[in-house]
């Protein structure tokens, strides 16, 4: 059980389980996130970000461990007035107007009256769907409806959001508006779990971050932190190679590289290294179609410890 | 490349209905099971029996003749004919119906029409004469049920002819000799012989052959016929369909209503509801209380139709009609929430409801009255919401009974409403955790 403190924390969950079958989903993860922060949640699919979701959200029953928001047990009414929840599909009425939903959704998170109408009055500016409010909701595009989503799992006002893959399938300005939406609410002191495949929006909203596969966390910190940790000083190298090669796996081996398909990664303290991965590859028959040297970023660390791209 | 193209086309549409598999077995399954039910509606299965029209039977005269008749009626495989009430607990041996019970128990709906053979028939079996004018049987029917009246009518010319031969012929003789002509010794003789013969053949509890079925007689026993319930009613028929109509599109709307159970856990919005502080059973009691409200409001309109169009008498029966249609409304609604809970995807539901609600409307009453199904289907019958709903309105509206009359009907729709809905929150428990 956590300690009861005045200022207990927004998230925290100790050491959940949960299996399905005799898939392990959630294999011992433990959390705790500050007032305030912005929490990036990521990993590849598969990896058990979705059952760790949804047991924050009440919504899956872990075996074993437990989760608390601001001091509350999950599931409960006090946790449950704590956190916002906006989910990966639109869960919303399609023949309610804007306005209809945020006030169906409202009520179901019990206000009335006055604090109702307040709520939704924000939540339509917030979202920028003011001129829209009288509009149903398969009458907006696809942008509007996420900011409508996203509206109606803030329609109370919570202090914990958990924001899940908030901008899937919107365009580049729908995204920068969303984007805009969520540091205001930073603004305004609310923390955020934000989940995502785009490393470029953990790397711009999170402060923190955790990349879970397999069930567990296998990084976990600031940006800087988990590429230092990664590379150290060191540059990623990306070689493409014309066509899959019996010898690819012995030589990325030998040259402490991981071999996928066919490309390898390996990493070099100097770009002049470069030089003699070149020569070694020409020595041995490879047939570079490629090579590409980058700054190690959230990407890079992706790769490394998951050997999987984030959107593949 | 036309032709691949639309083989491509049919290609898909057969994966993406063997990936339901629910919905794609329902596919076939389901105009065989209809094929099935309604060949046992109409009796089409081997061993089923002939819808028999159940009669009571009272008998005034207590002659020969008359209880020749009894006997006859008893044989013909048609009727089934009751002499007494059904023994009870507090009753084991209960009198003989008379005219009057006999009328009660029609008025009450335990049968469709009852058979009196008035006091005098044995004396004056025939429809002409001196005795003419007077109706030697009276068939006190239920209007609402035109057929069995009609069976019995014929019936009884019949079974006057195949029963009571000697009667027939030595009141015709008797006449022709009192009208006609002054008959020889020698004739009469004759006629004593053969009126001897037919006695006999009369006095046998089985009938020797079908020769005496002949058609002179038809016709010539006089019979007043009273509609004892319906005879005020401007419009008969009308509630009963009303009803009939109005619960079965009601099942269809209330399966259809619930199924929005399905589209929010598809969208999602059933997970946003539940993190919320709204439980599975507050959902599930919001869901049964619109879609029971719709319901009701179905059948105000269509009872108000009725009475606008058809003229059934709806403002006298407001209060019945409120008490059958909410219990009709609650029942239904109940359906159509364990439909959607039970099934995963609208296909299914859809599928399901198709099966079953076309079911029960076949044998419940809806598409052709339950009195002329074979006995094994009427039974069937009571296991559904249609044939109770049916059964109340008709008290309501046909029978003008008072709302304590309603009690049967009434608690059969709400103990089932409220048991379907148990059921339908015990299987949406999937939807809770997950």
């Amino acid at each position: 059980m956590p300690t009861i403190s005045a200022n207990p924390a927004p998230l925290s969950v100790e050491e959940i389980r949960k299996s399905f079958g005799t898939v392990a989903a959630v294999n011992g993860i433990s959390l705790e996130i500050p007032t305030g922060a912005c929490f990036g949640l990521l990993g590849p699919n598969g990896a058990g970000k979705s059952t760790v979701i949804r047991s924050i959200m009440g919504r899956v029953r872990p075996d074993s461990g437990a989760i608390h928001i601001f001091g509350h047990a999950v599931g409960s009414t006090a946790a449950r007035a704590e956190i916002g929840w906006v989910p990966q599909e639109l869960a919303l009425y399609p023949l309610l107007t804007c306005r209809e939903n945020l006030r169906a959704f409202g009520r179901c998170q019990g206000l009335r009256g006055d604090v109702l109408d307040e709520a939704i009055a924000w939540c339509l500016d917030w979202a920028a769907l003011e001129d829209r409010a009288r509009s149903t909701v398969r009458s907006l595009s696809g942008g509007m409806k996420r900011r409508l989503n996203m509206a109606c799992g803030l329609i109370h006002r919570p202090r914990l959001v958990l924001l899940d893959e908030p901008t899937v399938g919107v365009d580049p300005q729908s995204r920068n508006r969303i984007f805009e939406m969520v540091e205001a609410l930073r603004a305004r002191g609310t923390t955020i779990i934000y989940t995502t495949h785009y490393m470029e929006e953990a790397e711009r909203l999170c402060d923190t971050i955790a990349i879970i596969d397999h069930g567990r966390i296998i990084a976990l910190g600031s940006k800087e932190t988990l590429v230092a940790r990664a590379f150290g000083t060191r540059s990623s190298v990306i070689m493409h190679f014309a066509a899959q090669h019996d010898g690819l796996a012995a030589w990325a081996a030998a040259h402490n590289a991981s071999a996928q398909d066919s490309a390898i990664l390996c990493t070099v303290e100097k770009p002049s290294e470069i030089a003699v991965l070149l020569e070694s590859a020409a020595r041995d028959g490879l047939d570079i179609a490629d090579v590409s040297l980058r700054r190690p970023n959230l990407e890079s660390v992706f790769l490394h410890l998951t050997g999987k791209e984030l959107r593949s | 490349m036309t032709a691949r193209l639309i083989a491509t086309i049919i290609r898909n549409g057969f994966l993406a209905l063997r990936r339901d598999r629910v919905a794609f077995l329902l596919a076939f399954i389901l105009p065989v099971a209809f094929f099935t039910i309604f060949g046992f509606v109409f009796g089409g299965m081997r061993g089923s029996s002939t819808p028999r029209v159940t009669v009571l039977l009272v008998d005034e005269d207590h002659s020969d003749a008359s209880r020749a008749l009894v006997r006859g009626l008893l044989r013909e495989p048609s009727l089934d004919v009751r002499t007494h009430p059904q023994s009870t607990k507090e009753n084991p041996a209960p009198a003989a119906y008379t005219s009057a019970s006999a009328e009660a128990a029609v008025r009450g709906g335990n049968a469709p029409a009852a058979l009196v053979i008035s006091s005098g028939f044995g004396a004056h079996p025939f429809a002409f004469g001196p005795q003419a004018g007077r109706a030697q049987f009276q068939i006190l029917y239920d209007s609402s049920d035109p057929v069995a009246a009609q069976v019995v009518s014929g019936m009884l010319q019949k079974t006057v002819m195949i029963a009571l031969p000697a009667t027939m012929a030595s009141a015709g003789w008797k006449y022709f000799d009192q009208y006609i002509g002054v008959l020889t010794p020698e004739q009469r003789q004759r006629i004593q012989s053969s009126l001897s013969y037919l006695r006999d053949l009369q006095s046998q509890e089985q009938p020797q052959s079908a020769a005496a079925n002949n058609s002179l007689a038809r016709g010539l026993v006089s019979i007043e016929m009273h509609d004892v319930v319906g005879e005020k009613k401007r419009s008969p028929m009308i509630s009963y369909y009303a009803a009939a109509v109005g619960v079965m599109f009601l099942l269809f709307t209330a399966s259809a209503a619930a199924g929005s159970l399905l589209d929010e856990a598809e969208s999602g919005a059933l997970d946003r509801l539940l993190s919320a502080r709204v439980t599975m059973t507050t959902l599930l009691a919001g869901k049964l209380l619109y879609t029971a409200l719709l319901a009701f409001l179905q059948l105000v309109i269509m009872f108000l139709w009725a009475a606008a169009v058809f003229h059934l008498d709806f403002f006298d029966h407001i209060p019945g009609f409120i008490v059958m249609t909410a219990a009709t409304s609650l029942a239904v609604a109940a359906f159509g929430i364990l439909l959607a809970s039970v099934t995963h995807t609208r296909a299914q539901l859809a599928a399901f409801s198709t099966l079953i609600i076309l079911t029960m409307s076949a044998i419940g009453g809806s598409m052709f009255p339950r009195f002329l199904m074979p006995d094994a289907m009427k039974k069937a019958g009571l296991f559904t919401f249609n044939s109770w709903a049916i059964d109340g309105y008709t008290r309501v509206f046909w029978r003008d009974e008072p709302i304590g009359h309603l009690t049967g009907p009434v608690a059969v729709l709400v103990a089932s409403g409220l048991a379907l809905f148990l059921l339908a929150r015990w299987f949406a428990r999937r939807w809770e955790y997950n």
